[in-house]
């Protein structure tokens, strides 16, 4: 049987009257980029956070690499490999760049105090590095509200790949960013699969989902409309198929 | 050989780095930097307002002897409207807790025990704070407000609006070690004041729980995308709140060897506006302990710098209500300046 990266099975998830998520069956294969779409409340964003362990499910299992995980919180899904890059970004813009690249997961030594000149250290590390911040007026104590929406979005990601995530969730990665922004993101997703590691894509933009993913998935008011692999279905196809579902809730 | 241009090339490169260090270093502290220098401004216009006043010792020491009073609540209200809440509650509790000393302590002779249950109902009736807010969803400024009210009636309950007398306890170790005299000048408050503000800058400033009050403060929804448990963290904030204003009750009430009912009332503002021109944000994220320990300074030489400039005392609440509306306009300003 084939091990998969991430495995929800049957999973539901209701807000008071209104339900999210119906019996969803959905999975990411070990090495696979998987593009999530659907239009709004759809409940793409409600099946990202059970993912992640900001929601618990209603019903339904969880499994990560073959395991059956219970009570799956953000800090277990961490645990599990996931990473996500949140569509809100999830940063503190008042505060520093390195407080927002270990929020969560500060860095301890003894009796839960910091080890801030580490922290600095790493983060000076990735500025150089992954997030391309050479300029002396950025340093790991700048306070972050001053980036423009690319580099927020580079702080975001460069922060879920430094936890050597083996899933990464991208939510939404390409809103706000320029052209030349969204076209390096792209490439990123390429290089993040070529490294071995699984992405699950969520965008509107259809035609950047397809570019990336091995395999879309359709959800449509709280359920699986349809899964394709990108080599079986021209972006042309999927489009007509993305309006059908949405017009009449029927994918054919 | 390094030829003369090439040293003056890193001389430059040098003074250049040096300049941005120092640009940093004012951005980072900027906050810190500008209450020291309010502190500064007033201590001279006092001095040559009142030279006589402020030249003598005994005023300082009266400044050290009263600020801690509400001090010691405002370095824990701090951290609380750093994570963008607020307590009104703790004047009450101040009360509360002093109640709480005065039974235990008549009943079994023992003012250790009386300060155990003392400390103990600052920290049941803050972690209640906590729970009210976090658990039942209602929000703090509406929730203090009505534990402000909630205790103050249960100690008039209590006590049927009678005093109490403390001086059996002059004298003793006990009350020297929370308001005896250092060398016959130095109040014991005033250094419990610097060992809590110490102990709440580590904790803000060096410790994971810190790390998250500001965060949450800053942003809960992106604190709890990661991990951070805002829940916990808010209750432990009312719960050290309750804590530190039952130990300033106990302080305050040993200081005049009396309790009274109305404990704490009076201390709302001042505290408050503390904090707030010590610049901590009422938008949360932003705040520091420093500049609340120099507002408790500037709070409390406000009311002595009136009196001794010749200004009647009835310019004091005009003043720190001028005060807490200038620090959080300011805030709002630099917010929309920075946004």
């Amino acid at each position: 049987m084939d091990q998969y990266r991430l495995e929800l099975r049957d999973v539901s998830k209701s807000f008071g009257d209104v339900q999210s998520l119906r019996n969803v069956n959905f999975r990411v294969g070990m090495n696979e980029v998987v593009g999530l779409l659907g239009d709004n409340g759809a409940g793409k964003s409600t099946l990202i956070k059970i993912v992640t362990g900001y929601y618990q499910p209603d019903g339904g299992e969880i499994h990560f690499n073959g395991e059956k995980v219970e009570n799956l919180s953000v800090n277990r899904a961490r645990q599990h490999g996931v990473e996500t890059v949140y569509q809100e970004r999830a940063l503190a813009d008042q505060q520093t760049l390195w407080r927002n690249i270990f929020m969560g997961r500060e860095l301890t030594t003894r009796l839960g105090f910091m080890d801030i000149q580490k922290m600095r250290e790493e983060t000076n590390r990735l500025m150089l590095g992954s997030m391309g911040f050479t300029s002396m007026a950025v340093t790991p104590d700048s306070v972050i509200k001053g980036f423009s929406g690319g580099e927020k979005q580079g702080v975001a990601i460069v922060r879920a790949l430094h936890f050597q995530a083996d899933l990464i969730v991208l939510d939404e990665p390409t809103m706000g960013l320029s052209l030349g922004e969204t076209r390096k993101l792209l490439e990123f997703v390429k290089d993040i699969k070529q490294a071995g590691k699984s992405v699950i894509f969520i965008d509107h933009n259809v035609f950047h989902v397809y570019s990336v993913a091995d395999r879309v998935v359709v959800l449509d008011r709280g359920i699986v409309a349809g899964e394709f692999l990108t080599k079986d279905i021209g972006l042309n196809e999927l489009m007509e198929k993305m309006y059908r579902v949405a017009e009449t809730g029927q994918l054919d | 050989m390094t030829s003369h241009v090439d040293n003056r090339d890193q001389l430059n490169a040098t003074q250049t780095q040096a300049a941005g260090s120092l640009a940093r270093f004012g951005r980072r502290n900027g906050l810190q930097i500008g209450i020291v220098g309010v502190l500064a401004v007033m201590w001279l216009f006092f001095l040559l307002a009142a030279p006589r006043t402020f030249l003598a010792p005994e005023i300082y020491a009266a400044f050290m002897q009263t600020i801690p009073l509400f001090g010691i609540m405002a370095v824990p209200l701090t951290m609380l409207i750093i994570a963008r809440e607020i307590d009104l509650s703790f004047t009450s509790i101040m009360a509360i807790g002093m109640v709480a000393f005065l039974q235990i302590w008549q009943e079994t002779g023992s003012p250790i025990l009386g300060l155990i249950a003392c400390l103990l109902t600052g920290l049941a009736v803050g972690a209640l704070n906590g729970f009210i807010i976090v658990r039942l969803g209602i929000p703090s400024l509406i929730a203090t407000i009505g534990t402000q009210f909630l205790w103050r009636g249960a100690v008039n309950i209590i006590t049927n609006g009678r005093s109490g007398v403390l001086t059996d306890l002059r004298d003793t170790p006990f009350r020297e070690v929370l308001v005896g005299k250092i060398a016959d000048y130095v109040p014991m408050q005033f250094l419990w004041m610097i060992f809590i503000a110490l102990i709440v800058w580590l904790i803000l400033n060096r410790h994971k729980f810190g790390a998250h009050v500001y965060l949450i403060g800053d942003n809960e929804n992106s604190a709890r995308l990661m991990g951070v448990s805002a829940n916990r963290t808010r209750i432990t904030l009312f719960a050290i709140m309750g804590l530190t204003a039952a130990f300033a009750g106990l302080v305050t009430s040993l200081n005049i060897s009396t309790f009274w009912p109305t404990l704490g009332e009076g201390y709302l503002l001042q505290t408050l506006a503390a904090v707030f021109l010590g610049g901590t944000s009422v938008f949360g994220g932003v705040g520091s302990i420093l500049g609340t320990f120099i507002g408790c300074f500037i709070i409390g030489a406000i009311n002595a710098g009136i009196v001794a400039a010749g200004l009647t005392g009835f310019y004091t609440e005009f003043i720190y209500g001028l005060i807490i509306i200038v620090s959080v306009s300011m805030h709002g300003f630099v917010r929309k300046r920075l946004g």
